[in-house]
């Protein structure tokens, strides 16, 4: 299946597309949608911030995701909360098992260290993009600035720590490994796929993501997200009580 | 890493006793040092800083994290803000760990973490709000409320990947000093937080002090 352009909503359509490092895209992901990413090469990571449409002042929080669900990867399981205490998405799927959302974005500088200055002129669109710039250049379209950027996600990047605190990029993905996120209520993504800040590799990482959109299986009541922890279950209420009288 | 400062409390040019549930906002400029002094134990300072002349730059925990391949804050850190920048550095610290992962409480995230009926329980966001509300000349508003530092609370993530809010490190007396790297702009909810151990159940005044070069 695909888009239908005469019935968007039509339950049975799809959507799907393939990002390669380096890129970024926002996109309006609505309620009751399930997004999946695959990380088609292995090595990947893909940044995501989460923003309310209604109120872009509502954003996805990282602290409160973290310690609501006494968590500090995010895996199968987690929900993803804005600061207002309601859940943008839910983790319903993944095969990584940890993904970073403490280590930020790489800056245009670090990379240009690393891999060389970012040259659209040379390199056309294999430039070495970073990750905070294409956060600024998303932000920009919906009247967003620095002020409003928060804590992102790092998807397929697991960083961990060790007794006293020290951070390392301890495992990125597979080919083939993925991860699905259910849309709890209608949120405004962006997204890159710069790579991690950690990534210590010599070479600008060449990865392909792919990003599949569908009609979500409505939440029941035996949902593992919901049932993962009493937080989670008084998260949706907050989601119930914001759509509460919408048919 | 503990640190004692050289420091005499009689030579600070500001002291001012902040209690629990309130805030503090101040502009510090360079080369000041301050210190926060949790004057009975277990106290949480929830403290987010500026960049005084554009407060669209501030303090970053993902940057100075990030940067210093560490999660936890101590003497030597250095504080970085949004744009990669150098804004403080912890120059001695009593305490020996501070945490930046764990954020603030907030009514709303304390609707999820404990029972939606007690959204009516101060919270230091709320603390903040005010504050924004009540000092427009330093042209904050809600979207610069955000990722902050928990002076004196201890936040240690297992092997596993978990989030544990263990606690327990601070005590009467204990201290964090930094200094300032730029004109900076500091807001602190002393933090009023009555549900988990972070102020020990029972919130208790801190003391902020300043040095000049």
């Amino acid at each position: 299946m695909s888009l239908n352009v005469v019935n968007p909503s039509d339950p049975a359509a799809s959507y799907r597309t393939k990002l390669s490092t380096g890129k970024h895209w926002s996109l309006m992901v609505r309620k009751g949608v399930a997004l999946k990413l695959t990380d088609i090469t292995g090595g990947s990571n893909v940044a995501m911030l989460f923003f309310n449409p209604n109120q872009l002042m509502e954003k996805y929080n990282a602290p409160d995701t973290l310690k609501c669900q006494h968590t500090f990867k995010l895996t199968k399981g987690h929900c993803l909360y804005s600061d207002m205490g309601r859940i943008f998405c839910s983790i319903v799927d993944d095969t990584f098992g940890w993904h970073d959302t403490v280590c930020g974005n790489s800056h245009a500088d670090k990379v240009s260290q690393q891999y060389g200055s970012r040259d659209y002129q040379t390199e056309r669109n294999n430039w070495k993009q970073n990750g905070y710039d294409s956060f600024l250049v998303e932000m920009a379209k919906y009247d967003l600035g620095r002020k409003d950027m928060a804590a992102n996600t790092n998807f397929f990047s697991e960083v961990s720590a060790d007794a006293q605190g020290n951070l390392s990029l301890s495992r990125q993905a597979h080919a083939g490994d993925n991860l699905t996120l259910r849309f709890e209520m209608d949120t405004l993504v962006m997204l890159h796929t710069c790579p991690h800040p950690l990534n210590d590799s010599s070479e600008y990482p060449k990865g392909i993501v792919e990003v599949e959109l569908t009609k979500a299986e409505p939440l029941q009541e035996d949902d593992f997200c919901l049932n993962a922890c009493d937080e989670n279950r008084r998260g949706f209420e907050n989601n119930a009580l914001y759509h509460f009288g919408i048919s | 890493m503990i640190k004692e400062s050289a420091l005499a409390p009689e030579n600070a040019v500001f002291t001012e006793t902040v209690d629990a549930g309130d805030y503090f906002i101040k502009r510090i400029k360079k080369g000041q040092t301050f210190r926060i002094l949790d004057l009975e134990g277990n106290q949480a300072a929830d403290t987010l800083f500026y960049n005084a002349d554009d407060p669209s730059e501030r303090y970053s925990a993902t940057d100075t994290i990030r940067e210093q391949g560490n999660l936890y804050l101590t003497t030597g850190s250095i504080l970085k803000t949004n744009e990669n920048n150098d804004l403080l550095k912890i120059v001695a610290d009593t305490c020996g760990r501070h945490d930046t992962v764990g954020g603030a409480c907030a009514t709303e995230s304390n609707t999820v973490r404990y029972d939606l009926d007690k959204r009516g329980m101060h919270a230091c966001r709320d603390s903040w709000m005010l504050a924004i509300q009540e000092h427009e000349e330093y042209g904050l508003t809600k979207a610069d409320i955000t990722h902050n530092i928990n002076f004196f609370m201890n936040v240690p993530v297992t092997p596993e990947g978990g989030l544990t809010f263990a606690d327990g490190i601070s005590g009467p007396g204990k201290y964090v000093e930094l200094e300032a790297l730029m004109d900076v702009v500091v807001l602190m909810s002393n933090c009023p937080q009555l549900n988990n151990p972070c102020n020990g159940y029972n919130p208790t005044p801190v003391e902020f002090l300043v040095w000049d070069k």
